[in-house]
């Protein structure tokens, strides 16, 4: 088991490698600093002497990948290469373009979209569980098929409706809770109320549909019609046979939402007024921020890497072949 | 002669066209396929959804054929002038609705209006009286509006319903024609006892025909949605945000498809060190936040469009080459989901008795992969092309959103949605904006949902749902 994992956690720096080249690839080399430079400064006749002041002031006008004018170390050490590709393995994450320190915005903003994104996985998934478990108690009847008709209507609607229409409804009309905004401590609560609630119900549709096909699935299996012939009531099969072994392809499906739900939801973040690191993104992409995007696509993927190394040795508890293997 | 102009959204969206038209062929002459698809012609819901879809495509293709309309002459320039025309780009679309372009407003005006949504201080009798002024265009013919109106809107709204059924009922009448005896069709069509539900199809067509009589009779006088904040028609913005979501949907779904096909069969018949780069490669793709990883492109489009401003002769080619190169980048960032399922599907096939046969007989490895292979998996790509288009659409609203998305000078759902956004914190809410939206998107997006899971029903028999009503007929 021990070489099992250690096999994955090699191949997930493998992954983490390759992420980090492809990405500093597209942002610095396809994309020339001058480029970025020019972008930023605005216009189309920015002067050469503002593009290699603003290149100077950020650190981009070293050479990008092997500096031939350092000596030792610095030959790979003084490139553009190491400053924002080699030293994010350190978590050293750099200055954006306008200046701030990256890691500092990221310690402070984390929070805020764990508080959002961790709450509103778990009961999405709570929620959709128990929603396909109604659905497969009464398979075969009008509710089964209906209940699956509103959550095609449900996934066939987009999350910017759910949000506004949310947001209008109980925030703008009932007064129920504040529009947008983040304060610590116990009010918190009254602001995240209603993004997780929103956030639940606009992914009901689909998740409840795929684990009522993952509990069909499962349901159709030899063991379960040897259970139901022993004489097992129907809530028995369902609850201790069936539910258990779903639990396989939850987590895989789970541990594939988790990289989403860290990165926070963006949009969730943005329409209400959380700090975290969704709106970051928002704002680095529209101004054009590489520096942040880069650092943001790896710590997303450094994530999603993370989550499915957990994903791997939650099966080596989960199902005993694996362990064994 | 109008100079038509071209562009790559427009080209590949009518090469998609023939190719459907070509599969269609295909299919007619492969029993295997037919018996697939007539599991979907049988199924109501999806046919249903099929006729709204073809409503919905035929305005996209109405609006992918662009052209810049030829200027007159000036009088007394030579005979061998050059011919001039006009800077604007437009579509077949935007010429059958020049009456809707033209016909601006200046700001707010709720559905069917005939007054501004904006009180205005208006010199009346010499004394300024503040107040909502009337309309330019809407209402424009009423000379009493605050008695007319109510008599008008309601006359002109059972004449269109009344001629969009006369109108279906004909399609109706017509099919009947076609099947041979007009009576028994009809009557078994009534009955809904015909193999193809006739009956639910042709309710779907005269239910739209009569929405489309509807907005026919109420447009030339009215704006049946409103306008928006710059006056402009709120209907044409949807109508014309039917192409956007089309051209999404479909050509980024065909993006995915090359790279998806390619690696995903090489990677399962080849296995070793080819399956291992192959997994690597889209394990790296995948591993990167999908909506981060187009963000990433999208800026690097930013930069070469901003550079090659020159090389676009009119806005509207601008947008077009961003929705294009959109469309590319989610096919190159979208691609490993599709590849994976046909990895595992080859892997399954390529140990089968017949692909071991066509190895013993000395056919080619390439050989095997083209025809042995590739259309034994081709049911996996029908299904996760027409699952990924609603996605897709459903998707663009959330990129517009973000600021990765379409041109912001185009109109699309996301645009729509994200102005709409403002306009329900005003007071009194402007709400026909998101309502058409959310009207028009749930009826693309639904019914794109309903035939893709008939189509993944007929395609894959684990995925059969239980419907309750066919149980009920096959017992009786």
């Amino acid at each position: 088991m021990g070489a099992y994992i250690l096999r994955r956690a090699a191949y997930a720096v493998l992954i983490l490698i390759g992420v980090n080249l492809l990405t500093f690839t597209l942002f610095f080399a396809v994309n020339s600093p001058d480029n970025i430079a020019r972008l930023n400064i605005g216009g189309k006749r920015v002067s050469a002497d503002a593009i290699e002041k603003w290149k100077a002031e950020r650190g981009y006008d070293k050479p990008l990948w092997f500096n031939h004018d350092a000596d030792g170390a610095d030959k790979i050490k003084q490139t553009i290469f190491y400053d924002r590709s080699l030293r994010l393995f350190t978590l050293d994450f750099g200055t954006s373009d306008s200046g701030r320190q990256i890691r500092h915005e990221i310690g402070t903003r984390i929070v805020a979209s764990l508080a959002l994104a961790g709450p509103m996985l778990l009961l999405t998934v709570l929620v959709g569980i128990t929603f396909s478990l109604l659905l497969v108690f009464f398979r075969a009847s009008y509710l089964d098929f209906w209940g699956t008709v509103l959550c095609v209507v449900m996934m066939s609607i987009s999350s910017l409706f759910y949000i506004i229409m949310a947001q209008w409804f109980f925030g703008k009309t009932l007064k129920l809770v504040p529009l947008s905004g983040f304060v610590p401590g116990l009010d918190l609560l009254k602001f995240l109320a209603l993004p997780i609630i929103v956030g639940i119900v606009f992914q009901l549709g689909s998740e409840a549909r795929l684990f009522r096909a993952m509990l069909l699935e499962e349901s159709n299996k030899d063991y379960v019609r040897t259970a139901r012939s022993k004489g097992l009531s129907e809530a028995v099969v369902l609850f201790r046979h069936v539910l258990r072994n779903t639990w396989l392809p939850v987590l895989t499906h789970v541990s594939a939402l988790l990289p989403y739900a860290f990165l926070g939801s963006i949009v969730f973040e943005s329409f209400f007024g959380i700090p975290g690191l969704g709106t970051y993104v928002i704002e680095a992409i529209n101004g054009q921020d590489f520096a942040i995007v880069h650092v943001m696509v790896f710590l997303g993927s450094l994530l999603y890497i993370l989550a499915y190394l957990g994903t791997d040795i939650a099966y080596t508890f989960v199902d005993p072949r694996v362990r064994l293997a | 002669m109008p100079k038509f102009v071209f562009l790559w959204t427009d080209f590949i969206l009518w090469l998609v066209v023939a190719g459907v038209a070509f599969y269609i062929w295909r299919v007619r002459h492969n029993a295997r396929a037919r018996a697939n698809w007539s599991h979907v012609l049988r199924d109501g819901p999806a046919m249903c959804a099929a006729v709204v879809l073809a409503v919905f495509i035929t305005i996209a293709l109405l609006d992918s054929v662009h052209f810049r309309p030829r200027l007159p002459a000036i009088e007394g320039a030579a005979a061998n002038a050059p011919v001039a025309y006009a800077t604007r780009t437009m579509s077949i679309f935007d010429a059958l609705m020049s009456h809707a372009i033209e016909s601006r407003e200046k700001t707010y005006s709720t559905p069917l209006s005939y007054w501004s949504f904006q009180k205005e201080t208006q010199v009346v009798n010499g004394g300024e009286v503040r107040g909502n002024p009337r309309l330019a265009h809407g209402g424009s013919h009423l000379t009493d509006p605050a008695r007319e109106w109510e008599s008008d809107v309601a006359a002109r709204s059972v004449a269109g319903l009344l001629a969009g059924l006369v109108a279906g009922m004909l399609i109706a009448v017509a099919f009947a024609a076609l099947r041979g005896d007009v009576g028994r069709s009809i009557k078994q069509f009534v009955r809904g006892n015909t193999e193809i539900p006739w009956r639910p199809i042709l309710i779907t067509i005269i239910v739209m025909a009569m929405i489309i009589g509807w907005l026919a009779a109420l447009w030339p006088y009215y704006h049946p949605f409103g306008t928006d904040r710059t006056g402009n028609d709120v209907l044409y913005q949807a109508l014309k945000s039917i192409r956007t979501a089309v051209v999404i949907g479909s050509l980024a779904t065909i993006a995915t498809l090359p790279l998806a096909i390619v690696l995903g069969i090489l990677a399962g018949y080849f296995k070793g060190w080819v399956d291992d780069g192959i997994q690597y490669f889209y394990t790296v793709l995948s591993s990167i936040p999908p909506i981060l990883l187009v963000a990433a492109f999208v800026l690097l489009i930013n930069v070469y469009i901003d550079q090659n401003a020159d090389v676009f002769e009119t806005g509207v080619e601008r947008a077009e080459f961003r929705l294009f190169l959109l469309c590319l980048i989610l096919g190159v960032t979208g691609w490993a989901t599709l590849c994976r399922l046909l990895r595992a599907e080859t892997l399954k096939i390529a140990e089968l008795d017949y692909v071991q046969a066509a190895h013993a007989f000395g056919v080619s490895k390439w050989r095997v992969m083209a025809r042995h292979i590739l259309p034994n998996v081709m049911h996996l790509v029908l299904i996760v092309s027409v699952l990924d288009f609603s996605a897709l659409v459903l998707y663009e609203a959330v990129l517009s959103y973000v600021g990765v998305g379409v041109d912001p000078n185009s109109s699309s759902f996301g645009s729509m949605i994200n102005l709409a956004r403002s306009e329900m914190s005003r007071d009194p809410v402007v709400w026909w904006n998101l309502a058409t939206a959310f009207t028009f998107m749930l009826a693309l997006v639904l019914a794109a949902n309903f035939f893709a899971d008939a189509v993944r029903e007929a395609f894959d028999p684990r995925a059969r749902v239980f419907r309750p009503r066919r149980l009920l007929k096959e017992a009786a």
